[in-house]
């Protein structure tokens, strides 16, 4: 078994308004897995990820960084990228200055950044579109863009918050398809929070079902990471038992209270 | 319909027909100037008195545009201020909205008493200028897409980042629709300023050639004066606008279809 990126331990988050979003979540994030957290909405699972980003504080518990050096880069900064549920991208910038962002406030000049910026937009398939905005963009290139942007940092640890949520089932195949590409190509750890059943079992090689109030994990799958994932995996019969097995979980994790 | 010449035509097909009926109504009821005077005599009296009046058309637009500037510098000055620390807009906002809501016809009489004319008149421009610059401009920099100061948080940028790469750029759009108001109100306080101070002689502004005018019956003058008025009021907001599309052009949803 992979050995631990961090551990969350007996996390708890209240917010102010006295609403109990986690409540003693254990959990722990290997290096180079692609683990989905699974869950309705309301369970949780962003808070988890955006206490994993450090956006926010846990009220109790702690979140230990036991492989912490494997996360972070060479100038010792925390190396995370995180995609949001929208692309969130600067509408009044280019893609090139879009993707540019994270190493420009790091104090990174555009011409010393021009190489990763180049090559982040090669992974997401976007060579062709550097000097055009956002508003020019389909709904999945925005997204592209915006997962180029989290990845020009090379981070160790990817945190996505269901990205592609908001788009059509055939780009969200295709991105489906390209992330997981990146992922090998990398060899980055991911974590991906999701409501779909199907996309976190086409994706990971683990998945936590998180139950709601208070959210906390309630069951744990693995898939086997050496299995390919490709169209005819989308439609083996291994695919569907897992897709089963994964909605059974999420069911009995929606009814436990 | 969107780029038929139509779009050009049929404005300026109106504005023609309307200023045939004038003329026609003057000349079939033989009206006398004192009373309306006709198209033809107002644009005589526009060649005529050229001399003064453009020199006043000069002196309106100056007061206008130096009101904008400092209704520019105080409002944003102050709209970062507010952003900086929210304590500063509670306490100083409803200042502004005082000075925004008293008519600024009734506050003229008083700038008059304390301040030399001239100083008096741009006050009054700069008053009314300066609130839509100051409630835009803090409206957008209170507008930042939460998950990308989110984004910024976790690059690690400082405030001076914050504020330059996202807090200004959000707000751009904002302050410019606020300074397209403001233009069109630096004009209106100016000419408030100039009718309350009344001030006859050579440094005086097209709002006082209209109140000059009408004590004199001189009826062609005055609606040569509002002409020009009117021009000049055309002039910054086309000036504003053609700003706002050239800055905007490239992203802004505002200015897709080209200049307004």
């Amino acid at each position: 078994m992979a050995s631990p990126l961090l551990r969350l331990e007996g996390v708890g988050k209240r917010f102010a308004n006295s609403t109990t979003a986690l409540e003693g979540l254990d959990m722990e994030v290997r290096q180079g897995e692609f683990l989905s957290l699974l869950g309705p909405s309301g369970c949780g699972k962003s808070t988890a990820l955006r206490l994993i980003a450090g956006l926010t504080e846990p009220t109790t518990g702690r979140i230990d960084w036991n492989g912490a050096e494997a996360a972070r880069d060479a100038d010792g900064r925390r190396s995370i990228g995180f995609v949001f549920q929208e692309p969130t991208l600067m509408p009044w910038a280019s893609v090139f200055a879009n993707v540019h962002l994270p190493l420009k406030l790091a104090g990174v000049s555009r011409g010393k950044a021009e190489p990763a910026i180049a090559e982040a937009l090669e992974l997401v398939g976007l060579e062709g579109f550097r000097d055009a905005y956002p508003r020019e963009l389909s709904g999945g290139m925005k997204m592209r863009v915006s997962i180029a942007r989290a990845l020009v940092t090379k981070p160790r640890l990817l945190l996505m918050d269901e990205p592609f949520a908001a788009l059509d089932e055939i780009t969200r195949f295709k991105l489906n398809n390209d992330l997981l590409q990146v992922w090998r190509q990398l060899g980055c750890t991911i974590v991906f929070v999701t409501h779909s059943v199907f996309e976190s079992v086409f994706l990971s090689s683990r998945i936590l079902v998180f139950r709601a109030r208070p959210g906390r994990v309630s069951a744990e799958l693995s898939i086997d990471p050496n299995q390919p994932r490709d169209d005819a995996f989308r439609t083996s019969p291994e695919y569907a038992g897992l897709c089963r097995e994964t909605s059974l979980a999420l069911a009995r994790a929606m009814e436990a209270r | 319909m969107e780029h038929s010449p139509f779009r050009w035509l049929l404005p300026i097909a109106v504005l023609a027909a309307l200023v045939a009926a004038w003329e026609a109504v003057v000349d079939l009821n033989n009206l006398p100037p004192y009373v309306l005077p006709s198209p033809l005599a107002v644009m005589e009296t526009l060649i005529k008195d050229r001399v003064v009046l453009f020199q006043s058309m000069l002196v309106t637009l100056q007061t206008t545009v130096l009101a904008l500037i400092f209704a520019v510098i105080g409002g944003v000055g102050l709209a970062l201020i507010f952003a900086s620390a929210r304590i500063v807009e509670f306490s100083l906002f409803p200042i502004a909205v005082i000075l925004q809501v008293t008519p600024v016809i009734a506050v003229a009489p008083l700038m008059l008493i304390y301040l030399s004319t001239d100083t008096a008149v741009l006050v009054c421009a700069w008053i009314v200028a300066f609130f839509p610059v100051l409630s835009n401009t803090t409206l957008g920099l209170n507008s930042v897409d939460p998950n990308l100061r989110d984004l910024f948080r976790l690059a690690g940028a400082s405030r001076w980042q914050t504020l330059t790469q996202l807090k200004l750029p959000t707000a751009l759009p904002y302050f410019l629709g606020g300074l397209r108001i403001a233009g069109g109100l630096a004009l209106i306080g100016a000419v408030v300023g100039e009718i309350a101070a009344g001030s006859a002689g050579q440094g005086s502004g097209l709002a006082f050639r209209i109140v000059e005018s009408a004590y004199r019956l001189n009826i062609p003058r005055l609606f040569a004066a509002l002409l020009l008025i009117s021009l000049a009021g055309i002039l910054i907001y086309a000036a504003l606008s053609l700003l706002s599309w050239f800055v905007l052009r490239r992203w802004h949803e505002s200015e897709l279809g080209g200049p307004a």
